[in-house]
């Protein structure tokens, strides 16, 4: 497929990529055995031990049946059928012995399977619950600096690296003593032709180790390759009207092109490596079988060797390059499976630092003021974002605060609600440490309707009411009500049970807004910390978000990081951060009075003070 | 690991879990058409197939070939023992078997290799080119069909269904020929030996063929299950870490974990299905493998008692029972390649076969630029065809002339965005016309049309890509020095400049995080760069503040002196200067006029006007205006 001609008179290749520039392939393969992940991945399997035992017996009794198989054959064609063999009676015997050890294989087969594909399914979903349950309560500043994609290949990709590892140990033992008990088996038939026999298998180990570090090469390459041309085509799915809308079509179909091609011939590659084992599994097989033709047949004819036990040994040459292709494979995955196991035992290691002091109280129902008492607080070492902040919120009293990008606003709220510990200082409510309560009476007590609306997949109602189970639609109608959403929500297609697609993509931004003011409302505490909107709706739907906030704030005691005047010039106080530090408080008129950061704040932007950065703030004072 | 009791009642607690999604799939289908057109793709490179099936035919002889020869020596062996004969022609008889086993064992063993290779890089080339194609596809498929189909979909058709395509050939085609070569010969060979024998020998084949096929189409269903109670699980989980601010300030992690154990659980309830299937289906084809060679050992045996089979004749039954054990459950993953060829087939087919609604006319010409004047004539427009609901845009006339600047304010969903798309063409109009110098965009050449129409979004996309790639997105040979300047008309250069590696910063996850500001001012620069005629700002200054924006227009008039702009705007600040305001009401221009003009009239604008400049004591705004759609 040839590009159309270029847009632009072309000289040499455009400046342009399509896809994602930066691989996302994390490290795959750790050391082959790390005893402390092993040991930690025990822990998860300790209650199924007694089942994981029963499984393990018949992983061996199967085995050992699959020995049998080939042994009584040999015995049907020696005791019974060759020369000089007991006839027909015994042969009889045989065939009872043949279906008693086809059903113990049935029976045996059956049992390993279901144990092993059980244990290792709920394993999977255990270590994935520990895992979540584990990130409800890690410390926020963890999860503030890691991407949810990188957490969510822990919790799936991870996850099912080491249940595969599972999975194929257990295999693998069975495939272990299938070796051993093949070589056992042939060296006791007869030593010399046993030994001459598996003289290939060395040659087959080499092979593969040879084989092994080039194939994996080639192999994770092609994996690369499909997540680069995924990414790309994603990017094309995503960006559309973008690339319609900039007429990128042809470039980027040539640069796709490119990129297409690469990963075919990835896996063109990788395919050569994994047909080349064929031939030489097959011909060293071939190798085997002649050997036992050529000498085992020697032997017979020289009466050393019964015609039957040459059968087996046939049967047997076709048998024992199965397990070493497994172990083989088996090394790999468990590289996989050490280097998952140590990235999902590192999220689990992730301390928790905020918890309920053992002796945590109860916080009453009246205790309403809140309160930093000279507050340092940062969330890397040395690199305090609040310092020395001191401020108080009486009962009712709504307070705005205001400052440039990174002045610790959204600092200051996270603390009220116990997000972070402190450095220095105390936040209290009603007097009260917010250390020595119990985070879920701070919970219930503090509300929070953060900036960005999130909404979770579900209905309306469900939206509304949220985690307040006991929530009547009553209540979460008149909440809608109350913040002036209930006319939207009813003219939705089914009301407050039409399901809100891809976290609420279907409403508008303001809408969504209200649903979270609604949320507040049903939660009804009696403090109440915002976070105010900074992305711009229009002016129809901000009066309305207004009307709705001052009705949130009724009869609250409340913090409110603003952004629009009119917002601020309705509290009752406003605080003015800048670099971690209180700088100025008061009523907009004090402040306009003041001619301070405030002020010239103010003076840049008349209609609202979204988005001023600290360069702005730079700017205010020159 | 057991959960711990959820504290939430139960029943409640279902409420925010989501039913899990229905199957648009199905599990089981057969569709000739496609797997014809699959493998007509596939010969496309008669080559390879050639000798990728020459190969696996090839192997299959090889592979009945080599029982025949151990049955050979065995009764070699036997013979000789039995009569005791010359002990050197004996060994030569046996050296002679033992060589062909060897030579045969070798190009079985090449010949599948071949077959192997052939038949990946046949599915490898179908999946290339399945892929371009598909992208290719999507690009230029209208703003329409993108409208109505998920991303989601549209990656699930990119990744796995070809994916699923690909294995056609080597699970589908070779498998099928490899499988009634090996089990027709090896039939036809067992039977010419002993017809009775032969049958037992074989009776395990239907079983397990039907068994397998049946269970593995089962498990087909149970694996769709699985995905789709996976990916209800996989978005709460991703909706819980998202939003985790959320679960830590109602303090509900109690909550969440209830809600993720009923999931969880309802997925491991089926992935134990699944398991149970599996394992029920296998264990017992191998034991009626097992059940048929006890059958052989018992009649066979009397036979070779009864002196009317050979030892070597016996094992070589033997031999070929423990050859076809594999290919025949196969039997069930080529039944299962034909049920997931046609699916996923079928579903790439249905969009690389769709006619973008949007395209050239035949006689198409490129557009041709004299002035840069656009006019709407009488435009209606509305989104959906049916004819639900009233029209997005009714009777639509407005003329905007090079270097004069148009201005488009009303309440959302009035239908201002709908007249940015219809200017480049996104969307058809349903009555009168667009032009551009008299042109009707309908008979103008796409590509020339949305070269001299740029258009710059609110919620721009940006690309995983350094800052100069995303500026130069429109013209990826422009020179770094209009990059420069189309970023310093945007406000953005003095940021970028200050970037530790500037214009090759990454934008996007792994590199520096824009405010919506900024991605808004990125946006500009990338719309400006282009030599367009026409520039449409529909509200991409939202949130930039209102002394940036000032100086992006100071900026921008230089850059605009010769074209035709039009500023959709909710902030009254961004349209005020424009030489003529449309007042859009329900996709009808209620008001138009200069801003002095239109607020001297005290109508709607003049009412938006004093809501706008002070806030609380403002004009009340009749409510139930808006909120009806998000804006078009």
């Amino acid at each position: 497929m040839k590009a159309a001609a270029p847009p632009s008179p072309t000289h040499g290749s455009p400046r342009a990529v399509v896809g994602s520039q930066v691989s996302f392939e994390e490290e795959m393969f750790g050391a082959a055995f790390d005893g402390r992940v092993v040991r930690r991945f025990w822990s998860f399997v300790t209650p199924h031990r007694r089942r994981l035992w029963i499984g393990v017996a018949a992983v061996l009794v199967f085995t050992l049946t699959q020995i049998a198989i080939p042994l009584v054959l040999r015995h049907a064609i020696d005791g019974a059928l060759a020369v000089g063999g007991a006839g027909i009676e015994v042969l009889h015997w045989i065939v009872i012995a043949f279906f008693a050890v086809a059903a113990l294989n049935y029976a045996s087969n059956f049992t390993q399977e279901l144990i092993v594909g059980r244990i290792s399914g709920s394993l999977l979903f255990d270590l994935r619950r520990a895992m979540y349950a584990h990130l409800q309560h890690v410390s926020l500043s963890f999860m503030d600096k890691t991407e949810v994609g990188r957490l969510m290949s822990r919790l799936q990709g991870d996850v099912n690296a080491l249940q595969e590892f599972l999975e194929t140990s257990i295999f693998a033992i069975g495939d272990f003593v299938l070796l051993i008990g093949i070589i056992t088996v042939l060296l006791f038939l007869d030593v010399r032709l046993g030994l001459l026999t598996l003289s290939v298998v060395p040659v087959l180990i080499v092979v593969r180790i040879v084989w092994l570090p080039p194939a994996r090469r080639a192999f994770m390459r092609a994996r690369e390759a499909s997540s680069v041309v995924n990414g790309a085509l994603a990017e094309n799915v995503h960006g559309v009207r973008t690339i319609q809308e900039m007429g990128r079509e042809a470039v980027n179909l040539d640069l796709f092109d490119d990129k297409a091609k690469d990963n075919l011939h990835a896996h063109l590659r990788a395919s050569k490596f994994s047909s080349v084992m064929i031939p030489i599994v097959d011909t060293l097989t071939g190798i085997a079988m002649a050997i036992v033709i050529v000498v085992g047949g020697a032997m017979v004819l020289g009466q050393e060797l019964g015609l039957g036990v040459m059968v087996a040994f046939l049967f047997y040459v076709q048998r024992f390059f199965d397990p070493i292709r497994s172990l083989t494979i088996q090394y790999s995955i468990m590289q996989r499976a050490m280097a998952a196991g140590q990235r999902i035992f590192e999220v689990l290691d992730v301390p928790v630092e905020v918890r309920d002091a053992p002796d945590a109280a109860p916080l009453p129902r009246e205790a309403r003021a809140i309160e930093l008492d000279d507050v340092t607080f940062g969330y890397g070492p040395g690199r305090p974002v609040l310092r020395n902040v001191t401020l108080r919120v009486e009962p009712g009293e709504t307070v705005a605060l205001v400052g440039p990008t990174g002045s610790g606003k959204t600092s200051v709220t996270a603390l009220v609600h116990r997000f972070y510990d402190v450095w220095n200082g105390a936040v209290r409510i009603g007097g009260h440490d917010v250390r020595n309560v119990r985070q879920s009476d701070l919970g219930a007590h503090v509300a929070m309707v953060l900036q960005e609306p999130f909404l979770f997949t579900g209905t309306v109602g469900d939206n509304i009411r949220y985690n307040k189970a006991d929530a009547t639609r009553g209540q979460v109608e008149a909440a809608a009500r109350a913040v002036g959403a209930h006319d939207f929500i009813e003219r939705l297609p089914e009301g407050y049970d039409t399901m809100l697609d891809q976290r609420g993509a279907n409403l508008s931004l303001g809408q969504r807004q209200l649903l979270s003011f609604a949320r507040a409302l049903v939660a009804d505490a009696p403090i109440l910390v915002l976070d105010e909107a900074t992305a711009n709706v229009d002016s129809y739907t901000e009066r309305r978000i207004q009307r709705a906030l001052a009705r949130l704030l009724e009869g609250r005691t409340a913090i409110v990081i603003a952004h629009r005047l009119a917002t601020i010039r309705e509290a009752d106080r406003i605080l003015v951060l800048r670099d971690g530090q209180l700088v100025e408080q008061g009523t907009h008129e004090d402040l306009i009075g003041l001619g301070g950061l405030y002020a010239r704040l103010y003076r840049l932007n008349h209609a609202s003070f979204d988005d001023f950065s600290a360069e702005d703030a730079v700017a205010a004072e020159s | 690991m057991s959960a711990p009791a959820p504290s939430t009642t139960p029943d409640r607690t279902l409420a925010l879990v989501p039913e899990s999604v229905r199957t648009r799939r199905t599990a089981v289908a057969f569709d000739a058409g496609v797997l014809l057109r699959i493998t007509r793709m596939a010969f496309a490179h008669p080559w390879r197939m050639a000798l990728g099936l020459g190969c696996t035919l090839l192997a299959a002889v090889a592979q009945l070939v080599i029982p025949q020869l151990i049955g050979d020596a065995v009764d070699f062996a036997q013979g000789l023992l039995a009569s005791a004969g010359d002990d050197a022609a004996a060994r030569d008889a046996l050296a002679h078997a033992a060589a062909l086993i060897l030579v045969t064992s070798i190009f079985r063993g090449l010949f599948t290799m071949m077959q192997n290779y052939q038949g990946e890089a046949v599915g490898q080339l179908i999946a290339y080119r399945l892929r371009l194609a598909l992208y290719a596809k999507i690009q230029k498929l209208s703003f329409s069909y993108h409208d109505r189909v998920h991303t989601g979909d549209l990656m699930t058709r990119g990744i796995l269904d070809i994916e699923g395509t690909k294995l056609w050939v080597s699970t589908g085609v070779q498998r099928s020929l490899l499988l009634s070569v090996l089990v027709g010969g090896g039939a036809w060979l067992m039977m010419s030996i002993d017809v009775l024998l032969g049958c037992l020998a074989l009776s395990f084949v239907p079983f397990v063929a039907l068994g397998a096929s049946l269970a593995r189409l089962r498990l087909r269903t149970l694996w769709y299950a699985l995905q789709e109670e996976l990916a209800v699980l996989t978005r709460v989980m991703e909706e819980n870490l998202g939003g985790i601010r959320v679960v830590r300030a109602f303090v509900s992690q109690a909550f969440e974990m209830a809600r993720f154990d009923v999931i969880s659980r309802r997925a491991l309830t089926i992935a134990h299905h699944r398991i149970d299937v599996f394992v029920k289906s296998t264990t017992t084809m191998t034991f009626a493998f097992f059940v048929s060679m006890g059958l052989v050992l018992w009649t066979g045996g009397e036979k070779v008692l009864a002196d009317a089979l050979t030892i070597g004749e016996f094992a070589s039954f033997l031999a070929f029972m423990a050859i076809l054990q594999m290919p025949v459950r196969q039997i069930a993953w080529t039944v299962n390649s034909v049920a997931r060829t046609s699916t996923c087939g079928g579903r790439l087919f249905e969009v690389l076969d769709l006619e973008p609604e949007i395209r050239n006319r035949p006689d198409a010409r490129d557009l041709d630029i004299r002035e840069g004047v656009v006019r709407f004539e009488n435009v209606s427009f509305r989104y959906r065809k049916e004819g639900k609901g009233p029209p997005v845009l009714r009777d639509v006339s407005f003329e905007v002339r090079p270097g004069r600047v148009t201005g488009i304010v009303g309440p959302p969903g009035s239908g201002k965005s709908t007249i940015a798309h219809l200017i480049p063409r996104y969307y058809d109009v349903d009555a009168g016309r667009v032009t551009i110098d008299g042109q009707d965009v309908r008979d103008v050449t796409l590509g020339s049309l949305r070269r001299r129409v740029s258009v710059v979004q609110q919620d721009p996309f940006l690309f995983t890509a350094a800052i100069d790639n995303n500026v130069n997105y429109g013209d990826p040979w422009a020179e770094r020095s209009a990059v420069r300047r189309a970023t310093e008309a945007a406000q953005l250069h003095k940021y970028v400049e200050h970037l530790p590696e500037g214009y090759e910063t990454l934008v996007g996850e792994r590199g520096v995080s824009l405010s919506g500001g900024q991605r808004q001012r990125l946006a500009i620069a990338r719309s400006v760069l282009p030599a367009s005629s026409v520039i449409v700002f529909d509200d991409s200054t939202a949130a930039v503040d209102a002394a940036t924006e000032r100086r992006i227009h100071e900026a921008l008039a230089d850059v605009t002196r010769d074209r035709a702009m039009i500023v959709i705007a909710h902030r009254l600040s961004s349209v005020m200067y424009a030489d003529e305001i449309l007042f859009l009401e329900e996709g009808r221009i209620v008001e138009r006029g200069a801003h002095d003009v239109l607020v001297a009239l005290g109508g709607h604008y003049a009412a938006l006007y004093a809501l706008q400049t002070r806030s609380n004591d403002g004009a009340e705004v009749e409510d139930g205006a808006g909120d009806e759609a998000p804006a078009g």
